[in-house]
């Protein structure tokens, strides 16, 4: 595996360059390079097969590239880490269906999403202590979800899923969140809550979100990056890359 | 966890109060009416209905063992059996060596099987069996090893759903023939029986049957108390977390695989105790207690019973053994049928088990005193069935 000649810059929360990875034959990505800086709000678009879900699941390690490099922050080698490690580490993921605990009360979801040691011998036996019933308080009341607390996740309406799912993930208290097609399904309003909440989150976390919604795109996106068949296609603001024109034919024009 | 959170924890649970209330209420019941209830009584419970009290009892324990990996982490093995023979193994052994020089051979060290087959010494592995505490240990470990190898490479590989189980059954099967063969050194074809006493105590007076239950009852307790532990814990919260989201859970931060790998051992182990509690009382252990059919009883129990709830499974266990005994008695060619229609009306009408008919009525109050008032029902069928077959 090649690595890079030289660290990534401090500045940077991730790194990935030259990525390759291929499926019989497919190339899901095909010598991938992008960066995203710490504290960013970043767009990923691209049609159907782009390799906007394969990068995401080799940045948590679910699957390996034939080829390049991953670095999260400085010195952390995502290609040498497994899901749990990665998770540890700092990264959080949101899937694109909402993939919560449903037969476990939202209290429940967010009370195993706790960052920290985890091995099932310590978990027999561990007890929330006050500080940390208090951040479940606190998150309950950011993704708007405190009179359902003790509901099961799996009576939950579907927006109300993608939430508590984003909440999980806050719980992780991860530097960088990548967050796939929040607002898939959504209605108006709750896909405005949706940005809200997104938008409120980058304060504080690097963000990447791979999004098909263009409204939505614009509401939130300060950068976009268009994939297209496993490469950078264009990158820039919104304006920027809307007129660019191998952009339209891939994809806007479509 | 403080001792009063775990106290509140056994408080909430009403049905499993009233499970382990039955359990007790057996654990005295059943010395009473065996030894001081005279034998011309009505009320007498006889040393054989005692004996299927006892059984029934450790594949109470074997269902809890399998609805605490497939109930609640979603882990269907259907190789438990094997782990329940392995107990049950290696108290024969400790058996085997307590009958010394009474054996028909009268060797003072090799069991009777050894002597036939012509053996000069006893193989490295049954040194330490004469000791009960040895046995002991093994009755825990060997099982315990076996989960942990075997989980070990197959939860790793991300072995999962009916690859898992057919794996399991296949080990099981696997071990069945092994088993069977006399250069093993475990008795081949017939494995152990003709057991004497343990402890120094004779095996087939009546007291020794009646502590065996008694025994076997405090395990079979300590083991609902063991997983309602766990499953009432952060890890058993997160075992059904995974059930329903094995990537989320990973995600999180959870290494999933040693999770399971850890349940799995815990049950092995229940299971192994249970095999190791079922031998001094049935008088015999062979290769058959491997065979793949036991283990699909033992998963059909829980099903029975009601997957997911630990008492439902353990109730499900007695109530099909005495179905099994009533219909291998009466109609044996019927048996599996009867099993097989069992499962599927089962699967089709009560997919939470007997346990789901009281939660239906979303009180688990109802739950608790639906199943046990079967059980108690079939308790009478079976104690008066008992007296039949004398």
């Amino acid at each position: 595996m090649i690595r890079p000649p030289h660290l990534p810059s401090p500045d940077k929360i991730l790194t990935l360059e030259d990525l390759t990875v291929s499926f019989d034959g497919f190339k899901a990505l095909d010598g991938l390079t992008l960066s995203v800086d710490r504290g960013e709000l970043r767009c990923i678009i691209g049609p159907n097969g782009a390799g906007k879900t394969t990068m995401m699941d080799v940045v948590t390690g679910k699957t390996r590239p034939d080829h390049g490099s991953a670095w999260f922050a400085q010195d952390v080698d995502l290609l040498a880490l497994s899901e749990p490690e990665i998770a540890q580490a700092g990264i959080g993921r949101k899937f694109q269906k909402p993939t919560v605990f449903e037969s476990l009360t939202v209290f429940e979801n967010l009370e195993l999403a706790i960052w920290g040691d985890k091995s099932f011998w310590k978990d027999l036996v561990a007890r929330l202590t006050r500080a940390q019933r208090q951040h479940i308080d606190d998150i309950l009341d950011v993704i708007g979800l405190t009179s359902e607390r003790a509901a099961l996740a799996g009576a939950l309406a579907h927006g109300q899923k993608q939430w508590l799912e984003i909440g999980m993930l806050l719980m992780q208290e991860p530097e960088l969140l990548l967050v796939d097609e929040p607002v898939a399904g959504m209605t108006p309003q709750e896909t405005a809550r949706t940005v809200e909440l997104l938008l409120s989150l980058a304060a504080e976390h690097s963000l990447i979100v791979v999004e098909h919604d263009m409204d939505f795109v614009r509401s939130i996106a300060r950068r976009v990056t268009v994939l297209h068949e496993g490469r950078v296609l264009a990158d820039g603001n919104m304006d920027q890359v809307q007129n660019d024109p191998r952009v339209v034919e891939v994809y806007l024009g479509a | 966890m403080s001792g009063v959170r775990r106290w509140t924890m056994i408080e909430h649970d009403r049905a499993g109060a009233v499970f382990l209330a039955l359990i007790a209420a057996v654990a005295i019941a059943a010395p009473v009416l065996n030894q001081l209830v005279p034998a011309s009584s009505p009320f007498h419970l006889s040393t054989y209905s005692l004996t299927l009290i006892g059984k029934y009892m450790c594949y109470a324990m074997l269902a809890l063992a399998v609805d605490l990996i497939w109930g609640y982490a979603g882990i269907l093995s259907l190789g438990h059996a094997a782990f329940f023979a392995l107990g049950g193994y290696a108290m024969g052994m400790y058996l085997m060596r307590q009958i010394g020089p009474r054996g028909v051979y009268g060797d003072p060290i090799l069991p009777d099987f050894m002597v036939f087959l012509n053996w000069q010494k006893l193989p490295w592995f049954w040194t330490g069996f004469n000791h009960f505490w040895f046995a002991l240990v093994a009755i825990a470990a060997v099982p315990a090893a076996l989960a942990l190898v075997f989980g070990w490479f197959a939860f790793r590989s991300r072995v999962t759903g009916v690859y898992f189980s057919i794996m399991t059954q296949a080990l099981s099967y696997a071990l069945m023939l092994a088993f069977f063969r006399n250069d093993m050194g475990f008795g081949g074809n017939n494995g152990f029986t003709d057991f004497k006493d343990i402890l120094g105590f004779d095996l087939h007076a009546d007291r020794t049957r009646v502590v065996l239950v008694v025994v076997t009852a405090a395990a079979l307790a300590a083991s609902y108390l063991a997983c309602r532990v766990i499953v009432s814990s952060r890890a058993g919260r997160l075992f059904r977390a995974i059930r329903d989201a094995e990537s989320r859970a990973r995600f999180l931060g959870y290494r999933v695989e040693s999770y399971k790998l850890w349940v799995f051992v815990v049950s092995a182990v229940l299971a192994g105790i249970a095999g190791a509690l079922y031998v001094p009382q049935v008088g015999i252990i062979n290769p058959s207690e491997f065979a793949p059919i036991n283990s699909i009883e033992a998963v059909i129990w829980v099903a029975v019973g009601g997957r997911g709830t630990l008492f439902g499974a353990a109730m499900g266990a007695v109530l099909v053994n005495y179905a099994k005994t009533y219909f291998t008695g009466a109609l044996p060619e019927l048996w599996l049928y009867a099993l097989g229609a069992l499962f599927v009306l089962v699967t089709l009408f009560l997919p939470h088990g007997l346990a789901g008919l009281g939660r239906r009525r979303r009180r688990a109050v109802q739950a608790g005193a639906a199943v046990p008032a079967i059980w108690v029902l079939g308790s009478h069928v079976g104690v008066s069935l008992g007296n039949k077959l004398k």
